[in-house]
């Protein structure tokens, strides 16, 4: 019986069928759901890692010990696991271990468009690209076996339309991998120069190998068409959106393995339309292979390289027609997503636009902090990156020093806050850094992490305690504020600026949505009291707006967490 | 048969993935090929939120594009009006009446439209809206909204009433499931 399954809950289904038996990632929209399902196999033992590098070579761990392992990121994880990466492609593996790099075209959830497809060319690794859950369930075992066979990690590229999409699956039971022994082997697993010099030559084999399989396998298949005069090469969901628009009408080269591709299958198909066209989404990887080997074709040119293709581009480009459609002739406003009611970054955030500080970010919920009206953030580049580029700015300029913070969430503190941390003791610049610690990792959807005291099983655990751990790196100056207290926030941070040493602001409040937290209930306007100076809207409450020149406080959304009653100069809220 | 696309919009937060989830559970459960399609991530802090349904035959494309919605169900009027443009021709919009301001428009930066009711009429669209917030307390529950739409959109499918009720039994707590159910049957038989 077909069931629905989301493509990361197919591909952790995938990966339980065949007998994974380790799994170690970061959570990163949208490749969490992997490793959330994976945990709940109980065959699986399963965790949340600080990073994914810290996953990929925990995966690594495993493999060598003899069990098939997994690691699970988004596509900017990759990039802190690319070290690694390229490495274990040298080394090979024990048993099979796949990587999962899930892209995100459009940025529904993300700070940059990259194509990961470049990581597989670069570390010479061969990668799959399933187009549904279906085809992500059954990917994974072929992933361990060609992982198993040429001795190396296997990439399985997702995407944010194959990870967030249902479609229907056919279950099989597990089948168990026996584990495999561990044999000592320094010249396969040390790579210094002798070892690695005698290694590479292996990898550009290995390389030659799987191409040849790539001719072969049916991951990569030919679909006949009526019309021969164009002939189409396509992965992933662009396939899916020429189906949609094509029908059976051109043939079509569906590629299921992306690295290394298969020249001779290309060639033929090529020989055997009129035109080829590509259909790739993102950079023009199959279209510049099928270049490089003489096969004339277009892609870019036609779909270009920024954002996600739909039915409806595809159609335009090739000449089908597409729905009418009506468009309301109105100015609609914009919905941006908002700080949830309730959120304790809120106060904060309002204490450092208030202070006029340049706010150096980072990458979480609070990046939000960036929007109307708080508009508190000067940068947001990656995880980590502003513990030390508040360092660089303070260094720089030492003027930057009192009126400079640098803004981390405590799941992107641990991810890699800390180094950054540690080279503002080491190299001592005088910067301040507020971790906002809400108590879980919060925009991928409440995932556990070193500092929460519970493990992705849900079980207790040793709990990361992030005072002790400023304090051992060698900043003297460590506190605790609350962000529903204004004042105390206020206080903290100017003396904190004013203070001649490095310093950490620890504002601690747990996430308004977690299940635990117990909300005050909501609060409500005096509407005699109140004069409609809005000042209770610089905070940017969603449940705060004015209706006839007085505020109203939504009391569905409201959860009295009283920030918005300490900016009234009238007292008219919540009393 | 020709493939059959519904998108359900809204605010996040409001419950929009469970009336997906009961809709595709139905579906598969009657042999169609399904695809149902949702963005995980920013979209659920009180942004624009939209989930695609399709089924048929043989359903390729995870998302539906400008022009091909049979249906759209909306939480809100502001997103039944921000994706109007996806209905196809002959198309219907059902929409509660809820309004919820977005953040451009609490802070002043914008404002939201006076009678987008009228104005999506004006476009020649059948638009079914109703105060579905209203009934969802009658029910006993706010949260219940989901609900009152789904059955509301039930009235389109021609599914029997088992089988909605078995997919609701699947996809709510035991303890709501009264107040669902409750829900549920006041979308379905309200008469506008």
């Amino acid at each position: 019986m077909k069931q629905l399954m989301l493509g990361n809950e197919a591909f952790a289904r995938g990966l339980y069928e065949a007998g994974c038996a380790f799994v170690s990632s970061y959570p990163g929209t949208p490749s969490t759901e992997i490793t959330e399902y994976a945990a709940k196999y109980k065959e699986i033992y399963a965790e949340w890692a600080p990073n994914e590098k810290v996953a990929m070579e925990s995966a690594f761990g495993a493999s060598l010990a003899g069990k098939r392992s997994f690691c699970g990121m988004k596509h900017v994880g990759l990039n802190v696991a690319a070290d690694p990466l390229f490495t274990l492609s040298y080394t090979g593996i024990n048993a099979g271990m796949i990587i999962a790099v899930a892209d995100d075209p459009g940025m529904h959830s993300s700070q940059n468009e990259q194509d990961s497809r470049h990581y597989a060319i670069a570390s010479k690794l061969p990668m799959l690209e399933p187009a549904d859950s279906g085809e992500a369930l059954r990917f994974a075992e072929v992933a361990y076996e060609l992982s198993e066979k040429y001795d190396c990690p296997v990439i399985m590229k997702m995407c944010t339309r194959i990870a967030h999409s249902q479609s229907p699956v056919e279950i099989s039971e597990r089948t168990e991998a026996p584990a495999k022994p561990y044999e000592k082997n320094p010249q396969k697993y040390i790579m210094m120069p002798g070892y690695a010099k005698l290694k590479h030559p292996v990898v550009e084999k290995r390389t030659l190998d799987l191409t040849a399989y790539a001719e072969e396998t049916p991951l990569n298949f030919t679909e006949q068409g009526e019309d021969n005069s164009i002939g189409i090469i396509t992965s992933s969901t662009s396939y899916q959106y020429v189906k949609e628009v094509c029908g059976n009408k051109y043939p079509v080269l569906k590629l299921g393995m992306i690295n290394p591709l298969p020249p001779e299958k290309i060639k033929a198909f090529a020989a055997s339309v009129g035109k080829v066209i590509v259909v790739e989404e993102l950079d023009d990887i199959i279209e510049s292979f099928c270049k490089n080997i003489g096969v004339d074709c277009k892609g870019k040119e036609l779909f270009g390289c920024i954002g996600e293709f739909s039915q409806n581009l595809i159609a335009e480009k090739l000449g089908f027609d597409t729905g009418k459609f009506e468009k309301l002739d109105e100015n609609i406003p914009a919905r941006p997503p908002v700080m949830c009611a309730g959120c304790p970054h809120r106060g904060l955030y309002y204490i450092l636009k208030k202070n006029k500080v340049n706010v150096i970010g980072d990458i979480g919920c609070y990046t939000l902090g960036a929007v109307a009206p708080l508009n508190a953030v000067d940068s947001v580049v990656c995880m980590g990156a502003s513990v030390s580029g508040l360092h660089g700015f303070n260094k720089a300029n030492p003027e930057n020093e009192g009126r400079s913070v640098a803004v981390i969430g405590d799941s992107t503190f641990m991810h890699s806050g800390i180094t950054g941390l540690v080279n503002i003791a080491y190299n001592e610049s005088n910067s301040t850094v507020i971790i906002l610690d809400n108590s879980i990792t919060g925009m991928t959807g409440h995932q556990q992490n070193p500092t929460t005291g519970f493990n992705l099983k849900g079980d207790p655990c040793t709990k990361i305690d992030l005072e002790t751990l400023c304090r051992s790196v060698g900043i003297n100056r460590v506190r605790v504020v609350d962000p529903y207290n204004l004042k105390e926030c206020d206080d903290a941070l100017k003396e904190e600026l004013a203070a001649n040493e490095p310093s950490v602001i620890i504002s601690r409040r747990p996430c308004a949505l977690l299940k635990y937290v117990k909300h005050n209930g909501p609060i409500e306007v005096n509407a005699d009291k109140c004069i409609g100076c809005k000042s209770c809207m610089r905070i940017g409450c969603p449940a705060i707006s004015i209706k006839d020149g007085k505020a109203v406080i939504d009391a569905t959304l409201c959860t009295g967490c009283g920030v918005c009653k300490q900016l009234c100069p009238k007292d008219a809220i919540g009393c | 048969m020709k493939t059959k696309n519904i998108m359900i919009v809204g605010v996040g937060g409001q419950g929009t993935l469970l009336a997906s989830k009961l809709l595709g559970k139905i579906l598969v459960s009657k042999g169609f090929d399904v695809k149902v399609s949702e963005v995980h991530g920013m979209s659920q802090r009180g942004g624009s939120v939209v989930t695609y349904v399709r089924w048929g035959d043989k359903v390729y494309s995870p998302i539906i594009d400008r022009g091909e919605a049979d249906i759209i169900l909306s939480f809100e009027m502001l997103e039944a009006a921000r994706w109007t443009e996806y209905l196809a021709e002959g198309g219907t919009i059902i929409s509660n009446t809820q309004q919820t301001n977005p953040m451009p428009v609490i802070t002043g930066a914008a404002e939201y439209p006076l009678e987008l009711d009228n104005k999506i009429r004006a476009l020649g669209i059948n638009l079914d809206c109703f105060d579905a917030l209203s009934l969802a307390n009658e029910a006993g529950s706010s949260k219940a909204v989901n609900l009152v739409l789904l059955g509301r959109l039930s009235n389109y499918f021609d599914f029997t009433q088992d089988e909605w009720m078995k997919a609701i039994e699947e996809s709510v707590p035991p303890k709501f499931l009264e107040i669902n159910k409750k829900a549920f049957e006041l979308g379905k038989n309200f008469k506008s």
